[in-house]
């Protein structure tokens, strides 16, 4: 039962891509003198035009490897990412991601996944010639004293209008930050409780 | 369906909405048959909660029958009800350690972010409380949606306990039951309550459950001070006494073993960077409704106890901190972990070892709940609580 998509999103790609998550180079996330922390909470940017958000949440349940294997099914990702309207897959494991746009249209991007390890990590990108230049990463581990899962999810992404559009998508509420961090926590909520808590009174359907 | 609605400062008016439908899995309506205006619902129609909007459902105390469910549900239709204002899924980590009113996932993921920003970590979901708090509509009315509807509600089996008699397990009761449980009263302690509204008086009452021998309970209103005393409390007027001298005395120069402030203070600001202005700019009043907590914390003996079951949301100036530590003090606060009260306090109930009928002065329709607000906070000394009935 997932919350009614809005229907204000964003026109920028930047907006789009806030679910496609990155991975490229693990460089671009671990820039030197953060000391244990992740890179991308340095207080500057430090990955060229790329622009990289990210956020970790603690899932209770289920197992780790139910929880990778339900991320795994990339069809299973618009349960909780609010701007997708649906994954399939193509050949050569490659998948197109329909992703919400402006006007009721939406824009579509492939990608291919860039590295996989069983269990604890699946990173994709878009591929070559794409309209946007995107790469995600979601990484599983077990969390310290029996607390479940830590669910890091990264998104590396070129701004379409650079920090302006940076600045335009935030005031819409679907810069890629928030979309990630939104999305995790409804993957959370998904996950423990087998619902995504809303407080709609009742489904929405054509006006009441 | 008819519902007490907000429209703003001072303005509540009973409208007709849509009615709720099963939206998750684990959903239920019920059917409200009683609901009670809370003391916090003040500070709504105040206008000083952030977050609030017009065209809200109000209500956080509520009880009723079962009439529909979800897949995921384990309550059956026909089934007596009372529902806690805390929201919890009943899975994650807090949860699980019976810390319901943390729960994580509760807060819609779009609505969690102010308090967020606010407190360092989201809020949990309550009903009918601004959607700072998830936006949920409440239950003064006349039918509301239950999510998590397999881990909130209490099922009451005994026909032969009227509605009134186990409404307040909606909220009140917990929360006076939990904010004596923060006190660790001992056998033989004197327990200083500040505020004789329902929380005060209920964990006044749940003070002498756990064998504190003293409780004084500190207000001006002199109805309300005589609800105490018919508890069996001591009773100290405010605006009469030196309120710490007077404790000092009653406790042969020892002071208070616990205090429990049942007074709160409401947020003023909201957005995190004019908050500091804004306490600024109300600082008398903000200073006095401080005052209570800065009183309990002077008043409290060395070592001692300090339950915080009052609502604060902001931040406040003149803090006694060195009394706080140079005292070695403990806090015990939060909002209600109600679930976790329920069994026990019904249990306490049918046995006749807590009675919550003393405090309710006026029963009114649904139709008259603005007229209840209005009284509730303008006549606080014969108005101590109203109980709304939807249907009649």
């Amino acid at each position: 039962m997932k919350a009614p998509k809005p229907r204000t999103a964003l026109a920028i790609g930047a907006a789009a891509i806030g679910l496609l998550a990155l991975a490229r180079s693990s460089a671009r996330d671990a820039p030197a003198a953060t000391g244990d922390a992740p890179g991308r909470t340095a207080r500057r940017e430090r990955f060229g035009r790329y622009r990289v958000v990210g956020k970790t949440v603690t899932v209770a349940k289920p197992s780790r490897a139910e929880l990778f294997d339900f991320w795994r099914d990339f069809t299973n990702l618009p349960a909780f990412m609010e701007n997708l309207n649906a994954v399939r897959p193509l050949s050569e494991g490659r998948w197109e991601w329909e992703i919400v746009a402006p006007g009721e249209t939406s824009v579509t991007v492939v990608t291919e996944i860039a590295s996989e390890r069983a269990g604890e990590l699946i990173a994709w990108r878009s591929v070559e010639g794409s309209r946007i230049d995107t790469e995600g990463r979601v990484a599983f581990r077990d969390a310290p004293g029996g607390r479940g899962t830590q669910v890091e999810l990264v998104v590396a992404y070129v701004p379409p209008a650079g920090q302006a559009g940076v600045a335009i998508a935030k005031l819409l509420q679907r810069e890629p930050a928030q979309q990630a961090r939104r999305d995790l926590r409804r993957f959370k909520a998904l996950m423990e409780t087998g619902e995504i808590p809303t407080s709609d009174n009742r489904i929405e359907t054509e006006k009441a | 369906m008819r519902a007490l609605t907000y429209h703003g400062k001072k303005d509540v008016r009973v409208d007709t909405h849509p009615d709720p439908g099963i939206v998750n899995p684990r959903d239920a309506i019920i059917k409200i048959t009683a609901t009670a205006i809370c003391g916090s619902d003040l500070h709504l129609y105040d206008g000083v909660i952030p977050g609030l909007m017009a065209g809200d459902i109000l209500g956080h105390e509520f009880m009723g029958e079962v009439v529909e469910t979800g897949p995921g549900s384990t309550l059956k239709k026909g089934q007596r009800v009372v529902v806690p204002f805390t929201i919890s899924c009943g899975s994650c980590f807090f949860c699980e350690k019976q810390q319901y009113s943390a729960c994580d996932n509760s807060n819609p993921v779009e609505k969690r972010e102010m308090s967020e920003t606010l407190y360092g970590q989201p809020m949990s979901g309550l009903f009918g409380y601004s959607h700072m708090t998830g936006g949920y509509p409440g239950g003064q009315a006349e039918y509301v949606r239950v999510p998590f509807s397999d881990v909130g509600p209490i099922v009451i089996e005994n026909d032969d306990l009227e509605d009134e008699k186990v409404l307040f397990l909606s909220d009140i009761l917990p929360t006076g039951w939990m904010a004596a449980e923060n006190a660790a009263i001992e056998g033989g302690d004197t327990v200083a309550v500040w505020g004789a509204g329902p929380v005060g008086l209920f964990a006044a009452q749940s003070a002498k459950v756990m064998n504190a021998e003293r409780v004084i309970v500190i207000d001006h209103h002199p109805h309300r001070l005589e609800l105490a005393k018919g508890l069996g409390c001591e009773t100290l007027n405010f605006r009469e006494v030196d309120v710490r001298e007077a404790l000092l005395e009653m406790t042969g120069g020892i002071g208070p073993d616990a205090v429990i402030d049942a007074v709160g203070m409401e947020a003023h600001g909201f957005a995190i960077d004019n908050m500091l202005d804004v306490a600024k700019q109300t600082v008398g009043i903000g200073a006095d409704r401080a005052s209570a907590l800065k009183q309990a914390l002077l008043a409290c003996r060395k070592g001692g106890r300090v339950s915080i079951p009052g609502v604060y949301g902001g931040m406040t100036d003149k803090f006694p901190l060195g009394a706080l530590m140079e005292k070695g003090l403990k806090i015990g606060t939060g909002q209600t972990h109600v679930q976790r009260f329920t069994h026990l306090l019904l249990g306490l109930i049918e046995e006749g070892k807590i009675d919550t009928t003393f405090l309710i002065s006026h029963r009114l329709p649904l139709e008259e709940a603005p007229d209840g607000y209005y009284n509730f906070r303008n006549y606080q000394n014969e108005w101590t609580k109203v109980v709304l009935k939807p249907g009649t």
